[in-house]
């Protein structure tokens, strides 16, 4: 982790570059003590802010819901293509068949609250992707991996773990390679990738904005000319980062959850792959 | 604050290191969020695609129902067309037919009629001839005899005796217009 510190011990002038820990905003109710990892810290923007996403996706969807016109409003409207793209193009299309709507409850939970906190990260004064701090991404991962081995586990009996870690049509001879290679990808990276893809993502977005930021505050107060100038640029490329981030809000919360789709539909017919 | 970030970084606590009250609120927030959803959201949602799946079909089958309505009465127009044709030439065929029935019966009727008068003056001058004959025959005797009578001074009028007078004098009468048309 000494490079994320990194930018910070290149500077002799006196800039210093905001860390991780600039991430974590200051606890609203601090019981438990300064912000940290494990149990320290109280009650911080990004639970408050995870509270928001809930009552804000909540409070549409019923709303939009709620009239159910066959001609729909503005807002219905919004809310039925929102929901039939969950629907259709990701529980319909990847995991199919008939019973594709018994998921579709988790990955239209999933893509929204993904979706509306990774936002909160280009939105002004919020302006912190919930999913940024690891904590949210690996609850969030954590819920489709026990969801997903336990479809495994309910549709095949335990067979499911031979079925899932051993490829049919594959040589014996080559299955001690290929068995301990499929039983880490599947069973040990995935949750992993699943919840860093997320993160990381989320948080480098945030450090870049952060970033250009904090540099753009310090190249004007530094009263240097050329340096004050040269802020100009970084402005134009802080805002091109801006718009990439949202781009990559948008893209992670439809990654996330097509993932999880793909996921659960290996699970319900491990038996066909 | 420089300081601080590299001591953590050596002290190990690296930012995958999550803080759990957040993993907390986020198990917790999504819980809330699905229950929601499944609660109300989707129900709503389903329920709407449902009732708009059943009223384009509705209106498809309501549409296909008239169409073919239309079918069936224009079918029906058409068949009593045809019928009706049918019947007008039937009825023109009867008509025509009726026509030349009647013809023939007046013709038959006036022919009959026709007859039936001739005959009836043939009766009824044969009867008047008869009459004529009769009357005629009292007349001619009568004037006959008295003729006779005159001249012959012979009283003639024993009717016994003028009747025979009479009918010798009519059948030789009767004998010269024989011989004469003969």
């Amino acid at each position: 982790m000494i490079a994320l510190a990194l930018p910070a011990t290149t500077t002799d002038e006196g800039f210093i570059a905001p860390t991780i820990d600039d991430t974590h905003y200051r606890d609203i109710f601090p019981w438990g003590g300064e912000y940290g990892v494990w149990f320290e810290g109280g009650f911080g923007k990004q639970m408050l802010m995870i509270i928001l996403s809930v009552i804000f996706i909540a409070i549409f969807f019923i709303i939009a819901s709620r009239k159910g016109k066959l001609v729909p409003g503005k807002m219905q409207f919004l809310g039925e293509s929102a929901y039939g793209f969950v629907r259709n193009s990701i529980g319909k299309d990847i995991i199919g068949g008939k019973d594709f709507m018994k998921y579709v409850p988790w990955l239209f939970t999933a893509f929204f609250f993904v979706l509306v906190n990774n936002i909160f990260g280009a939105i002004p004064f919020l302006q912190l992707p919930s999913f940024s701090h690891p904590g949210s991404a690996y609850a969030i991962a954590a819920i489709f991996y026990l969801l997903w081995v336990g479809i495994g586990i309910k549709k095949h009996g335990l067979r499911y773990f031979k079925l899932a870690v051993v490829p049919s049509g594959v040589p014996w001879y080559i299955l001690p390679i290929v068995v301990p290679i499929e039983i880490i990808s599947n069973f040990l990276v995935r949750p992993v990738t699943h919840s860093l893809r997320l993160f990381a993502t989320m948080l480098a977005g945030h450090l870049i904005i952060t970033l250009a930021g904090s540099a753009i505050e310090y190249m004007v107060l530094t009263g240097n000319i050329l340096l004050q100038g040269t802020s100009v640029l970084v402005l134009v490329g802080a805002v091109s980062m801006y718009m990439l981030e949202v781009l990559i809000m948008i893209l992670q919360a439809y990654v996330f959850t097509l993932l999880a789709a793909i996921y659960i539909e290996g699970a319900l017919h491990a038996d066909a792959h | 604050m420089l300081n601080a970030a590299i001591m953590a970084a050596e002290e190990g606590t690296s930012p995958l290191v999550p803080n759990l009250w957040e993993l907390l609120v986020t198990l917790v927030g999504f819980a809330v969020l699905m229950f929601i959803v499944i609660k109300f959201v989707m129900p709503a949602f389903e329920k709407t695609f449902a009732e708009r799946t059943a009223a384009i079909e509705g209106g498809i089958a309501k549409a296909e129902a008239a169409q073919a309505e239309a079918n069936a009465a224009l079918d029906e127009y058409k068949q009593q067309l045809v019928d009706a044709r049918t019947e007008a030439n039937r009825i023109r065929e009867e008509a025509r037919a009726e026509g030349a029935q009647i013809l023939a019966e007046l013709k038959e009727k006036a022919g009959a009629e026709s007859a039936r008068i001739t005959e009836q003056a043939h009766v009824q001058i044969e009867a008047e001839r008869q009459a004529a004959v009769v009357s005629l025959r009292a007349e001619v005797g009568t004037l006959a005899t008295d003729l006779a009578s005159r001249i012959v001074g012979e009283s003639l009028s024993d009717d016994q005796r003028s009747a025979r007078v009479v009918d010798r004098f009519l059948a030789d009468l009767e004998t010269q217009s024989a011989g004469a048309s003969k």
